[in-house]
């Protein structure tokens, strides 16, 4: 640009357009974000994209055989153990999404409409536990629920039950506990926001106008929170349907789900181009069901009204 | 009539609130309390107050390894996402572009995607640019999971802050980067501060992506997941878990603390010139 300003008269008026240029709003903004979007492009898109292209090549015992194939997504789909993973994750991950939403729901009404002062305070309670070790929080449920842990030996002493119960870890319903614990702080934040959204007017409009609370409830706030209750129940379906550390720890052989499979192929098994096709048919079907909550809640919705 | 139904409403929403608070909290509590009791199994009833379990904690070469390595991962993670987190959240709350929304999902979407996936697909690409797995490669992966929380602490710093504050000082004579230096930065600091926080809590305790991108050296998570393995280890892990449970409290508290400040302060002054 100095080169430039020793110029004739004419390349100082092309200066002065590309210095326009180069400040206009959206060129500042692009260049101030490139960055992070540069990294995430790198380290995210990319690595999935070279995971995609894995999944159509073979594994050739030490070396990777990159003619185009199939055959990795038709061992994912038909093979009777990674399709009863591929079910089991997805069952566990929608069981979550549903008693996390249903529990966290009133939570958020809660905050929302009798917080008062203390609004921020609530969140703040109830979203630190969430910050803590995921790991931990796992752990300290398997000192619950396991056959010396807390709940066995608490019930033993109360008398309740003669010899522990080896029926409440390592299975499925462990791990959809453990899971439901571990995303509840998730589902809470976006249903308050979209609570908080609601015109509070709406709802005084719908009680004049004859709606007890719970018509009223049914009619205005539940409808219009909608959008939260589809954003908590994918946030949580999503990421967990390939959770790996709850079923390790807590899901046993019952309780193992399609990442513990998919870590396999990566690690031990050393099959990368199955580890892939693995990872790629979980994210696409997650992603369908993800899309069939929406329909089914956006349904719901419309009906109520 | 209506007063007193609404009153029981309340009360009903009232008691499943703390029951939930309940929930959330009592498997949290369990690690203190049995790292604080001398039966090697952690059931009831407690057999006796001991800190041997926490003394032991110093003397694990081990263990003083991996929270060496947590804390040089977690100072890097903290300054890069923070780095990478006021460019982007800058470039959000300031400027209108095309394609700003679909840039902003992207570098928002590791926070819904499956951890695994992540982690699985940097370690494909780092094994097939021949690249050994370090703590950089655990560093590199943790960035990328932080930056979303970054951003959303630093946007809701940048948002709600008057634009005429920073164009007047332009006007005044000063420079676009000094303008940053002394008018925005500081009004900005706690925002970057909690962010800072914010990431180093979130490096101190991820799991999945350090261990799939770990070469020879642990984190304290992967150390506490190989001593899952031994039954007798577990007073230890309690131990040492109750450690970092009090830490994550420690600085969230602060980084919320700091937040809300940087809140208030955008919201009075900026509002003040508004």
């Amino acid at each position: 640009m100095t080169a430039a300003a020793e110029g004739p008269p004419t390349l100082g008026i092309i200066r002065a357009r590309r210095n326009a240029l180069l400040l206009s709003e959206p060129v500042q903004g692009l260049a101030l974000i490139s960055p992070t979007f540069l990294y995430a492009l790198v380290l995210l898109v990319l690595p999935i994209l070279v995971v995609v292209a894995h999944s159509f090549w073979t594994q050739n015992y030490l070396t990777i055989d990159r003619t185009f194939t199939l055959e990795n997504y038709r061992a994912a789909l038909t093979e009777p153990i990674y399709r009863d993973l591929l079910w089991r994750s997805l069952y566990i991950s929608m069981m979550v999404s549903f008693f996390t939403v249903v529990l966290a729901y009133p939570i958020a009404y809660f905050i929302s409409f009798h917080g008062g002062r203390h609004k921020s305070l609530w969140l703040f309670l109830i979203t630190i536990p969430f910050w803590t070790s995921y790991l931990l929080r796992v752990m300290s449920w398997k000192v619950i629920l396991g056959y010396n842990g807390v709940l066995n030996s608490s019930l033993l002493g109360l008398g309740i039950i003669d010899e522990p119960s080896t029926a409440l870890l390592y299975n499925s319903s462990a791990v959809i506990i453990t899971l439901t614990h571990a995303w509840a702080a998730f589902a809470i934040l976006p249903i308050f926001v979209s609570l908080e959204k609601i015109d509070r007017t709406l709802i005084e409009a719908a009680k004049d106008l004859g709606d007890g609370p719970i018509r009223s409830f049914l009619r205005v706030t539940l409808p219009l929170s909608a959008p939260g209750v589809i954003s908590a129940a994918l946030i949580v379906m999503i990421p967990t349907v390939g959770d790996y550390v709850t079923p390790k720890l807590v899901g046993g052989k019952d309780g193992v789900m399609i990442a513990n499979a998919i870590q396999a192929q990566f690690g031990k098994a050393s099959n990368w181009p199955l580890g892939a096709a693995l990872s790629v048919t979980t994210m696409l079907i997650v992603t369908l069901m993800a899309g069939a909550t929406v329909v089914i809640i956006r349904t719901a919705q419309r009906l109520v009204r | 009539m209506t007063g007193m139904r609404r009153f029981l409403a309340s009360g009903w929403l009232s008691a499943y609130a703390f029951v939930y608070v309940v929930f959330l909290y009592l498997p949290v509590i369990f690690l203190p309390i049995f790292s604080l009791n001398s039966a090697a199994t952690p059931k009831f009833p407690l057999s006796g107050f001991t800190l041997k379990w926490y003394q032991d904690l110093p003397r694990t070469p081990a263990l003083l390894d991996a929270a060496w390595n947590s804390l040089v991962v977690g100072v890097s993670v903290s300054i890069l996402s923070t780095v990478l987190g006021i460019l982007a959240a800058r470039s959000i709350t300031r400027y209108r572009y095309p394609g700003r929304r679909a840039i902003n999902g992207l570098i928002m979407a590791p926070l819904v995607l499956p951890e695994i996936i992540v982690a699985i697909s940097m370690l494909l690409v780092i094994l097939q640019l021949g690249l050994s797995l370090s703590l950089l490669t655990i560093v590199l992966g943790h960035v990328l999971i932080c930056v979303p929380y970054s951003m959303t602490v630093l946007t809701a710093g940048f948002e709600g802050f008057d634009r005429s504050l920073e164009e007047a000082s332009a006007d005044l004579g000063e420079s676009a980067l000094g303008t940053f230096r002394r008018v925005t930065l500081p009004m900005v600091a706690p925002a970057i501060v909690s962010s800072l926080l914010v990431c180093f809590t979130i490096s101190l305790d991820e799991f999945i992506i350090a261990f799939f991108l770990t070469g020879t050296e642990a984190t304290l998570p992967i150390y506490i997941w190989g001593q899952l393995r031994f039954a007798s280890k577990l007073p230890g892990v309690l131990a040492l878990g109750t450690l970092l449970l009090a830490a994550s409290f420690l600085l969230m508290t602060i980084a919320e603390i700091l937040r809300r400040r940087a809140a208030r302060r955008t919201q009075n002054e900026g509002g003040l010139h508004a």
